[in-house]
């Protein structure tokens, strides 16, 4: 089976050596996702896949077959940039860019997972229905992505206009699954 | 990385039956493994990818749970059951890793992960016992102050590097492993080995053996647990010492306790000693402090962790307290 990739079928290595990143960058040439330590510590490859974010540095291209990847050049509508895009310029969530791509996947995986109710490190309340959409749990949840220019607080600033509790409609921004014919 | 072959087992029999091959390695979420493949610690000739076998959460009559080895970390840690019936399990996943690693690694592998020791990673530059047994341990008279302050050997001073681990110590978890010579279950904490001679030897598991699940017993008690991680930063970063517990108190004495340290051994540290002790006597703090005194009794510190003896003390004694309604 293919692999979706923003909606595109791609076919899978014949090298199981090949990680997803590298698919992503060296072969398909979506460059957006970023190598950094490629060793699983820093973030900067996050991705989606079917919705829920991972790191593609240490992920086989083979193991994921059949499954939707969400890299940051799939979150545009018809030339507008995904809100979280246009926060992180508006709160200026970076210097370097470089962990920005990850940085915006990421967040954009961690608002499912609020809105499923899962919990966090920073919960105070394990069994509540609903966990809140707040600032030390965003600052908690994104701990896996690393930003050496030291953003985080504008990251934190962007992510919260756009996932926080005020937040809008973001409908038309919904996740790729299927492939486009 | 050194070239492999991959196939996805559709079932049990079929993983065993391609492990059956030597220098195969079965393959979970990869967080651990693939890293070690890059560094060429690990140079498997094949892969068996078993991540999509056993990924269910079972309720089991007694009250109990079954647990997949294929269940994801974060699908672990976000079952209802698991919050509000083990609660330490869940604290003790989501204090371990990233959300984008929990959301990849595996239950199985969670527990076949290997030492994060610098020396043991350095391939290239480091004398390790536990990659190359017999060469040396340059962790020894090296940066140590990570490594092991309970159960280590001449031969290495290597933790275990998991949080999931340590709450499944403390919950007298069950671990399902299935083999060529058929199905057996190994209790949890009989399952990592201490370094030894042979720090090259982490559990019990034969070549080609796959574990299938982890069990957890119906735990009335463990209703009432925490997990607390002790480390450099807020989050992501592996423990310095960390605490799993479980506590009940009836009439100010305790009545019954489950406790297990995590970042101080080669293996998950259950503190039998500290709940013998604890059992039944008061729920003070200073009977939790004695507790976590005699189980660190034993403790032997390198050049740069003797922090760590007393770091655990405290923070069994504070998690202890916290559990009793007391301040510590």
């Amino acid at each position: 089976m293919p692999i979706h990739v923003n909606g595109s079928a791609v076919s899978v290595p014949d090298d199981p050596r090949v990680s997803l990143l590298d698919l992503l960058r060296e072969r398909l040439h979506l460059t957006g996702t970023k190598v950094g330590c490629n060793q699983g510590a820093c973030g900067a490859c996050t991705v989606l896949v079917d919705g829920e974010r991972i790191i593609s540095c240490l992920a086989l291209a083979v193991q994921y077959d059949g499954r939707a990847i969400t890299t940051v050049e799939g979150l545009s509508r018809d030339g507008a940039l995904h809100p979280l895009q246009a926060a992180f310029v508006e709160h200026d969530g970076f210097q370097c860019g470089y962990c920005t791509p990850g940085q915006i996947c990421s967040a954009i995986g961690m608002a499912g997972e609020i809105e499923r109710g899962i919990p966090s490190h920073a919960t105070e309340d394990l069994v509540a229905e609903s966990v809140p959409a707040s600032r030390a749990e965003f600052q908690e949840r994104m701990s896996g992505n690393l930003c050496r220019c030291g953003a985080h607080n504008g990251i934190i600033d962007a992510i919260s206009e756009v996932y926080g509790n005020d937040r809008g409609s973001l409908e038309q921004f919904a996740l790729t699954e299927e492939p486009v014919e | 990385m050194t070239p492999f072959s991959y196939s996805r087992a559709g079932d049990t029999a079929q993983a065993l039956a391609f492990a059956s091959t030597p220098g195969t390695k079965f393959l979970g979420g990869g967080t651990n493994l693939v890293d070690l493949m890059r560094e060429t610690v690990e140079r498997p000739t094949a892969l068996v990818d078993v991540a999509g076998l056993s990924d269910a959460i079972e309720e089991r009559d007694d009250g109990g749970l079954m647990i997949g080895a294929g269940v994801r970390n974060s699908t672990l840690a976000a079952h209802r059951g698991v919050r509000t019936r083990y609660p330490m399990l869940a604290r003790a996943i989501l204090a371990g890793a990233s959300a984008q690693i929990r959301n990849m690694a595996t239950v199985g592998g969670n527990l076949l992960q290997r030492t994060r020791c610098t020396y043991f990673y350095d391939n290239e530059g480091s004398r390790c016992n536990k990659r190359e047994p017999g060469q040396g341990c340059d962790a020894l008279g090296g940066f140590n102050r990570l490594h092991a302050i309970l159960g280590a050997s001449d031969a290495c001073v290597a933790t275990h590097p998991s949080d999931m681990c340590v709450a499944l110590a403390a919950l007298d978890a069950t671990v399902h492993v299935s083999g060529a010579g058929g199905s057996r279950s190994v209790p949890f904490n009989d399952f990592h080995c201490l370094p030894g001679e042979r720090p090259d030897i982490e559990t019990v598991l034969e070549p080609g053996d796959l574990i299938t699940a982890v069990e957890l017993p119906a735990l009335g008690l463990a209703a009432h647990s925490t997990y607390r991680k002790v480390r450099d930063r807020a989050s992501y970063a592996f423990a310095l010492v960390s605490v799993a517990a479980a506590l009940e108190v009836t009439d100010g004495r305790v009545s019954d306790v489950r406790l297990a340290l995590g970042g101080v051994a080669h293996k998950p540290w259950r503190a039998n000693r500290a709940e013998a002790l604890l059992q039944g006597g008061p729920a003070t703090i200073g009977a939790f402090r004695a507790a976590a005194e005699a189980e660190l009794a034993d403790a032997r510190p390198l050049h740069d962790n003797g922090f760590k003896i007393e770091l655990a003390a405290r923070t069994v004694t504070a998690v202890l307290a916290g559990l009793a309604g007391a301040d510590a």
